[in-house]
């Protein structure tokens, strides 16, 4: 990773450049260089000098919003344990592992009722790829989703961030740099927005919080540039939600997610309630913004074309378990798991002739005869393919495998 | 061909306005369309292009500020825009042209049990009594594939799931064996699983109960399957209209070319999706022109000034675009509509490998 950021030709930074006064903190994934600590500590510190100036000679500008005390929400970068744990020594940027999902379990308690959503989850997701993470409505995606950034609490089992573990309880400073770190676009672009608060204040609220800018000018300038990068005019800053279209919405919705600068972002149906005129130009922002930025995105979708088109590697999911997990073109070359086959032919293909042949699967849970002797386990069926399946399944499916041939390309 | 088919409703020079803060708005400007028995037509449009104002004429279910501006609507010899009273629509609408809505939570009353909503209808229009209506309510959501249907009879509409759901609200529609089903983007809300299931369904019972349907949606994807006609709108206008395979496989209107290519289906991972710049104009002035002109990289000075006739390509299909004019210079579609079957073949190896044959 740190190679393919050293050879970023300069107009890529220049791009960025408006956005990133404060270089350290900027999203590109720092090179071994970059960690040297001295650096880091030496700016961030002067920014938090630097806000100090300005706060009191400019209280003013910020009448609208109560000004929060100084340092008291300031994030101290001496102690980013995520930095730390991040082991940089790890050999091809394939093996870097950004979130490790290990053995999780979450359960929703309904009075004394248990019920358990998500069982011996096991999930990597890799630094700087599109996950995309596709199941029906009910098979737990969301809950994974919101488990990573702590909306959902885990009952067991572990996450973890850059090797620290991210789940259950940890500190409170962790906590809070996490939530720099990891940002989510939610899927309704429509009530994941605050009525009553304009632009400005949506866009910028996660900005003030941790004091990512160095003075007001920093951060109007912060958020105008992000309006005009996700395509909406810096006029509309002193608009409110509701004068927006859904689309309009959702790219709000990215500006404030893409503000803080995240490392990792967790998209959930981030496209589903948009036209589809629209759903282009949020996948093609998304994908532009994880291109330029070297994000890791998980990309929760119910819908495979449109998983197939920005994921790199994508983990079919259903009834909490993941029941196949391959890179996306090899996905639909040869879908093994009959859940899988039983998704790809519900997805409409515009093409009349086509479609009229098709024949609609439906998933039959029932049909895999699956014996406690021989339950079925995640198993590897060729390099990058899993498939969760039993003995017999797996004989039949690495027949099917030889029978469709290797991976083309 | 199309001669020789019976038209249903046949809608001529329509238009639809709406009063806006003291002010008139145009919505739907002066669109003709035949709809033919039996058949299946998809109006397809991004939000706001008037498709489900359009819809909602035909069974006066406009909003309060809405009118019928002028133009005919011709439903067995009857002229619904001429429509005022609700004893009017009483005997068309639900009974003779039923609607299925977007979105299956706020169509069912969430006090009432499943099985009131669907007898209701019956007690009502077929003046069955309460316990008829009963048997005939399980039939239907038998017929609708309802697991257990007896049982499910006395649920609760949050007892359901969505897809669900919008098999309950398809049951209600066919209660009263409507001749025209209009489904106003019945599947927008589900997974594409229920989505692909949903459409089947409807198709299906079209079979079996022979009758029309007009399907809305702003998925040209969803339509490939259940379409047999096509009316691409834009902006109050239908700027688009042509059997399936004339749509889909010989699309002569830029905007139908931009709605195809940004189909996620069609994209591949090297080249950003292409998509539709800018938003649907305004209704609040008056559009000259052609009203796709500003977003369109095809469009010439003509189109700025001049609102382009109806270009007639064979008997089934014509196109409202200055390109269509003898004097247009010829340009050449988009890659990707020219490459479209070949692309999608592409994409069908499941199918392929499910059925053993080539798709030509």
């Amino acid at each position: 990773m740190s190679k393919k950021n050293l050879e970023k030709p300069p107009v890529s930074k220049d791009v960025l450049s408006p956005l990133s006064n404060t270089e350290p903190l900027s999203v590109e994934h720092p090179t071994a260089q970059d960690l040297r600590e001295d650096e880091m500590v030496e700016s961030v510190s002067g920014m938090d000098s630097s806000y100090q100036e300005i706060f009191n000679g400019e209280e003013k500008v910020e009448s609208e919003i109560p000004a929060p005390k100084k340092h008291k929400n300031a994030l101290d970068p001496k102690d980013d344990e995520f930095e730390k744990g991040r082991d940089i020594t790890r050999g091809t940027p394939a093996d870097d592992i950004i979130v490790k999902m290990r053995d999780v379990r979450i359960s929703f308690k309904i009075g004394t009722l248990e019920r358990v959503i998500i069982n011996h989850l096991n999930l990597d997701i890799k630094r700087g790829e599109i996950l995309g993470l596709v199941g029906e409505s009910g098979s737990g995606k969301t809950t994974i989703g919101r488990a990573i950034i702590r909306i959902n609490k885990v009952s067991g089992g572990e996450i973890t961030y850059n090797n620290v573990k991210i789940s259950g309880k940890i500190p409170k400073k962790r906590e809070r740099l996490l939530k720099t770190k990891i940002q989510m676009i939610f899927q309704d672009p429509g009530d994941s927005l605050n009525d009553r608060a304009n632009i400005d204040y949506i866009v910028s609220e996660g900005l003030r919080a941790f004091h990512l800018y160095d003075d007001e000018a920093d951060r109007v300038n912060k958020v105008t540039e992000m309006m005009q990068r996700v395509g909406l005019r810096p006029e509309y800053l002193s608009r409110y939600p509701h004068e927006f279209s859904g689309g309009q919405r959702q790219r709000i919705g990215i500006a404030r997610c893409m503000v803080m600068n995240p490392e990792f972002i967790v998209a959930d149906e981030p496209i589903s309630a948009l036209d589809v005129s629209i759903r282009a130009q949020v996948l093609n922002l998304i994908k532009q913004f994880q291109q330029e930025r070297d994000l890791t995105v998980l990309f929760i979708a119910h819908d495979l074309s449109v998983v197939k088109y920005i994921s790199d590697r994508i983990a079919v999911i259903y009834a909490g378990k993941i029941v196949e997990l391959c890179s996306a073109n090899r996905l639909f070359e040869a879908p093994l798991h009959p859940y899988t086959k039983a998704l790809l032919t519900a997805v409409p293909i515009p093409d009349p002739k086509i479609e009229r042949k098709k024949k609609i699967v439906v998933y039959n849970p029932m049909q895999h005869h699956y014996v406690k002797s021989d339950a079925p386990e995640f198993r590897e069926i060729e390099p990058g393919h899993f498939v969760r399946c039993n003995t017999p399944e797996f004989e039949a499916m690495k027949a099917e495998l030889a029978r469709l041939g290797g991976e083309k390309k | 061909m199309a001669n020789e088919k019976e038209v249903v409703i046949d809608v001529k020079n329509l238009s639809v306005g709406f009063h806006v803060r003291g002010k008139k708005t145009n919505v739907i400007r002066n669109i003709s369309f035949p709809v033919y028995r039996g058949e299946t037509l998809a109006i397809v449009g991004e939000s706001g292009s008037g498709k489900s104002v359009t819809t909602k004429t035909f069974t006066g279910m406009l909003d309060s500020n809405g009118f019928i501006s002028g133009g005919s609507i011709i439903f067995d010899g009857l002229d619904l825009a001429k429509f005022k009273t609700n004893d009017d629509w009483l005997q068309i609408r639900g009974k003779r042209i039923a609607t299925i809505f977007q979105d299956p939570m706020t169509s069912l009353n969430p006090l009432l049990t499943i099985g009131y909503q669907i007898s209701e209808v019956l007690i009502l229009h077929h003046g069955l009594s309460k316990k008829e209506a009963k048997e005939e309510a399980i039939k239907l959501l038998a017929k609708v594939r309802i697991p257990n249907p007896e049982e499910r009879y006395n649920d609760y509409p949050f007892q359901y799931s969505g897809g669900m759901r919008q098999r309950v609200v398809i049951a209600i529609a066919l209660a009263c064996r409507p001749e025209v089903l209009i489904c106003d983007e019945p599947t927008t809300a589900l997974d594409v699983t229920v989505q692909a299931q949903i459409i089947a369904l409807i198709k299906e019972l079209q079979e079996e109960y022979k009758w029309t349907t007009i399907f809305i949606t702003h998925d040209l994807g969803v339509v490939a399957n259940v379409a047999d006609r096509i009316a691409v709108m834009y902006a109050g206008q239908i700027v688009e209209y042509g059997t399936v395979e004339d749509v889909f496989y010989h699309p002569e209107h830029p905007y139908t070319w931009a709605l195809l290519a940004s189909l996620p289906q069609l994209g591949t991972k090297d080249e950003p999706l292409s998509f539709i710049v800018g938003n649907p104009p305004s209704f609040a002035g008056e559009i000259i022109g052609d009203a796709f002109a500003p977003r369109n990289e095809y469009a010439m000075n003509i189109d700025f000034v001049m609102e382009p006739p109806i270009f007639k390509i064979s008997e089934t299909h014509w196109a409202k675009t200055w390109l269509l004019s003898p004097n247009a210079p010829k340009v050449k579609k988009p890659k990707v509509i020219e490459e479209l079957h070949l692309r999608m073949k592409g994409a069908a190896t499941e199918l392929k490998r499910q059925e053993g044959e080539d798709y030509e």
